[in-house]
């Protein structure tokens, strides 16, 4: 069966359940009696560990199925959360992160095997058990055992039973036979029934495993009947097994007819079947032999069973490495997960759209006399259903920030423990919506202004000690949404940055002369640090400080049509503040005229219109400036750059538009203003190689076309 | 460029493929049918500053933007002088987006066969404009050039 089409809810679900572990790790490692913490990530890793199962993805359910025991060991309370075990957990978590990653890319979970984490869980497990000795079900617990046999901590306990048994596949035989049962058995006998061990494994791929192994069930009572299902049927029926389950069978029939009828059923993999008791271990000789000779692929694991079984395991991992190898790769489209509430929203205006259209019908059909008060009502009701429409739509793309940030208290967790540095992080506003291609493109930068704070922002601890600040220090990660934009705020209460330090660096190395840097401003010189490769780290970390990035984040930031400013405090701390407009694809804009030819101008870097008559025009250095309240603003004449052909009339003064970028100014020469309009913005698309001026066009209510001047390049 | 024609050809053994034949100033040129999304009447174009002069900027077809080209301009013909007959021609290529060419007029649909296509003499190379064709076309006693469309909205800005 292939399960490619469960592969977008597997990746989906993955990833929720991951981010439970890792905010219950975070949890459990500050609090490490917490049973309510310890139950979410056993319930996490459980459901992770069934979903891995049946997309196939052994090593992914192995490395689960580890973490599910140690839990189940704290739950159980043999053991305690220790730091070392949080430590091998996050470990385990990277992992499995891998794992998803090249689930994504693959749809395969790739080769990686993590014995090593593996073995130290199971090691944690084992201590725990082995400790809690009398408290703990005795390791050879008859039935849950054999259905949990994969891990190699396991087997060995198994190997007891196993080894004697035969074939490691031959579960059955571990089934405990009471002498009451031996009884029962005779009786059997003498009446001319067969008792059979059956052990029935199926495939990977298939997804109901209850249903099947109810089928086989059915299929089995109707030659004889089934005495005994390990794990129990109930259990069976609730799915509540891996990919096999064993049962004893007593019937009239052949071994070979109860094989056969059992793997009729689909999605069975194997059915082993074979005497149990005492003519189990008669049988045993004959059986590599025998079975060599029907099925060379059992032949593999008769001698690598009769070798330790503790190799065995392995080895079966191996076995079943291949399942969905051969899957077209998955593209995995990008989805946006919406709020049912959303969609309901839209719904109902799409049949108020309806209503209002058939409203408009009725109009036109009906007598000529009233039409005009009608329609104008008609008009304004679809008038007010699009705006909402428009609006529900939008929020549609919306998605909180949450989906981002949610990783930062780990990876500050990581950086504490690596620095070597007490820190701790401070979210807000983490509800707070962005647009699905801004969430998207958001993530590094902002994980590289944290890394920053926790490298540079915040001293050594013993410094902070010294200061008088308290030893922890605080990083900070604030977003809340002011209008059209959303700003998100990453502070730490470090030392803040050396100002002179930034403009000695910046001399030595030749980004500016002493003489540049004698005039500059405070604000200037911090603005240094988002030239490329600019760093004022004394010492190079692995964390930060190779100098790729503060450019990278401002050209990334810019990119999504938003920006960044620094802000810092000697002894008080810095703070990076990132503006983002709210949604991409909707902006409000200034209209304006330039010649005949109409352009928006995204209203979120605007900060004032202004009239300014020819006279106040000054040339500084062949350049057109005018001086507005203090300030020397350069002019940009629009109509030259953008080469539109002049208008006939001569104004008699200038219509300024005022951007803003960051702290500079400029004054855009437009010759009339159309007012303010929320437009959608439409791609050029690639052919066009247009100067970066044009950011994008938008479609007019008249159905013309307007270009968007993108402010930020012109400043 | 040959790998592709050579596909094209697989595709239609037998049977010959479909071409809309258009008129540039004197000149009949076929385009490969599959390409074809559309064909508008003329419209407002928008320019756009800056782009290559070739471009004559963009129009609004039902909501989207969509560049348009003058294939005048491209093979350095005279400007396009706008007539009722003038037409958009709105390619849709398999894995780009969208894109118009503005043609003096739509004249028909022909069904060319192999047999009925000669290759472009690549030999030929003086001429840059070879490498805007897939072959030429005979159909009843005119030719069409048949046009490489990737090659049209693809290439860089030739002369």
């Amino acid at each position: 069966m292939d399960v490619s089409q469960y592969l977008e809810i597997f990746i989906d679900e993955t990833k929720e359940h991951l981010q439970t572990l890792s905010d219950q790790f975070m949890v459990i490692e500050q609090e490490p009696e917490n049973m309510d913490a310890v139950n979410e990530i056993f319930r996490a890793a459980h459901s992770l560990k069934g979903m891995a199962g049946t997309m196939g993805f052994k090593r992914m359910q192995r490395l689960t199925h580890d973490m599910e025991n140690v839990f189940q060991e704290i739950r159980s309370e043999n053991m305690k959360v220790s730091p070392e075990l949080v430590d091998v957990l996050f470990r385990g978590l990277d992992a499995l992160e891998a794992y998803l990653a090249e689930v994504l890319e693959t749809a395969t979970e790739g080769e990686e095997d993590n014995e090593e984490i593996c073995n130290t869980l199971n090691s944690i497990a084992a201590k725990a058990t082995g400790k809690g000795g009398d408290a703990a079900p005795a390791p050879a617990a008859p039935a849950p055992a054999p259905a949990e046999s994969s891990a190699p901590a396991e087997s060995s306990t198994e190997s007891s039973t196993s080894s004697a048994g035969g074939s490691a596949k031959a579960k059955y035989l571990d089934i405990p036979i009471a002498d009451a049962d031996r009884t029962t058995f005779d009786k059997a006998k003498d009446s001319g029934q067969n008792i059979f061990g059956i052990t029935v494994y199926l495939q990977d791929s298939c997804i109901l495993k209850a249903a099947r192994a109810f089928l086989v069930f059915k299929a089995l009572e109707e030659l004889g009947e089934v005495f005994r299902a390990v794990p129990s049927v109930q259990d069976i029926e609730d799915e509540k097994f891996e990919s096999d389950f064993s049962l004893i069978y007593l019937t009239s029939e052949s071994q070979q007819k109860v094989k056969q009828v059992i793997e009729s059923v689909s999605e069975i993999k194997e059915a082993i079947v074979g005497p149990v008791g005492e003519e189990a271990k008669a049988e045993e000789e004959k059986a590599p032999e025998a079975e060599k000779k029907e099925e060379p692929k059992k032949a593999e694991n008769a001698p690598a069973a009769s070798q330790a079984a503790a190799k065995a395991a392995p080895k079966k991992a191996k076995e079943e490495k291949k399942p969905a190898a051969k899957a077209a790769k998955p593209a995995v489209g990008r989805t946006v997960r919406v709020d049912i509430e959303k969609l309901d929203v839209l719904m109902n205006l799409v049949s108020e759209l309806i209503i209002a259209k058939n409203g408009i019908v009725s109009i036109s059909t009906s007598d000529a006399s009233i039409n005009d008060s009608g329609l104008n009502e008609q008009i304004e009701y679809l008038e007010s259903v699009t705006t909402n429409l428009h609006e529900s739509v939008m929020k549609v793309r919306m998605v909180p920030i949450e989906s981002v940030v949610n990783i930062f208290p780990r990876m500050i967790r990581d950086l504490s423990k690596k620095l070597g540095k007490k820190m701790e992080l401070h979210m807000s506003g983490e509800e707070t919506e962005l647009d699905r291609t801004v969430i998207d493109e958001i993530g590094d930068p902002l994980q590289h202004l944290l890394r920053n704070s926790a490298d540079h922002g915040l001293e050594e601890n013993d410094e902070r000690i010294a200061l008088g600040n308290e030893e922890v220090g605080n990083i900070y990660l604030d977003a809340y949404q002011e209008g059209n934009n959303v700003t998100i705020e990453v502070r730490d209460d470090g030392a803040g940055i050396n100002i002179e330090k930034v403009r000695q660096k910046a001399i030595d190395k030749g980004t500016i002369s002493e003489e540049q840097a004698a005039i500059m401003s405070d604000k200037e010189i911090i603005d240094l640090l988002f030239r490329p490769s600019f760093s004022t780290a004394e010492k190079i970390t692995d964390v930060s400080g190779r100098g790729v990035g503060l450019d990278v984040v401002k050209t990334k930031i810019e990119g999504l049509g938003g920006s960044i400013e620094c802000k810092t405090e000697i002894g008080e701390g810095s703070s990076f503040i990132i503006r983002l407009p709210v949604t991409l694809a909707i902006i409000q804009a200034l209209m304006v005229e330039i010649g005949k030819e109409k352009y928006a101008i995204p209203l979120g870097s605007i900060e004032t219109i202004e009239d300014v008559p020819f006279d106040d025009v000054k040339l500084v250095q062949m350049k057109e400036v005018i001086n507005l309240r203090g300030t020397v603003i350069p002019l940009i004449r629009l109509d030259r750059l953008l080469e539109v052909e002049p208008g006939d009339f001569e104004p008699e003064s200038l219509t300024v538009v005022i951007v803003r970028k960051g702290d500079r100014q400029a004054g855009l020469v437009v010759d009339n203003l159309n007012g303010q309009q929320e437009i959608v913005i439409k791609p050029i698309g690639e052919y066009i190689h247009c100067s970066k001026l044009i950011s994008g066009a938008t479609i007019l209510g008249n159905g013309d076309i307007a270009l968007i001047l993108e402010a930020n390049t012109l400043v | 460029m040959e790998d592709i024609n050579d596909i094209q050809n697989l595709n239609v053994v037998g049977e010959g493929k479909q071409y809309i034949v258009v008129r540039l100033g004197n000149e009949q040129y076929g385009i490969d049918i599959k390409y074809v999304d559309n064909i508008v009447r003329q419209q407002r174009i928008t320019r756009i500053p800056s782009a290559q002069h070739y471009f004559k900027g963009v129009i609004n077809l039902r909501g989207e933007v969509i560049p348009v080209m003058s294939l005048r301009l491209k093979f350095g013909l005279e400007p396009d002088e706008y007539t009722n007959a003038t037409r958009i021609i709105i390619i849709k290529p398999e894995s780009q987006a969208a894109i118009g060419i503005i043609v003096d007029e739509v004249k028909e649909v022909v069904t060319l066969s192999l047999d009925e296509i000669e290759k472009p003499n690549t030999a030929d190379s003086n001429d840059v404009q070879i490498q805007y064709l897939s072959g030429i076309g005979k159909h009843g006693d005119g030719l069409v050039t048949l046009l490489n469309i990737s090659s049209v909205i693809n290439e860089k800005e030739s002369a």
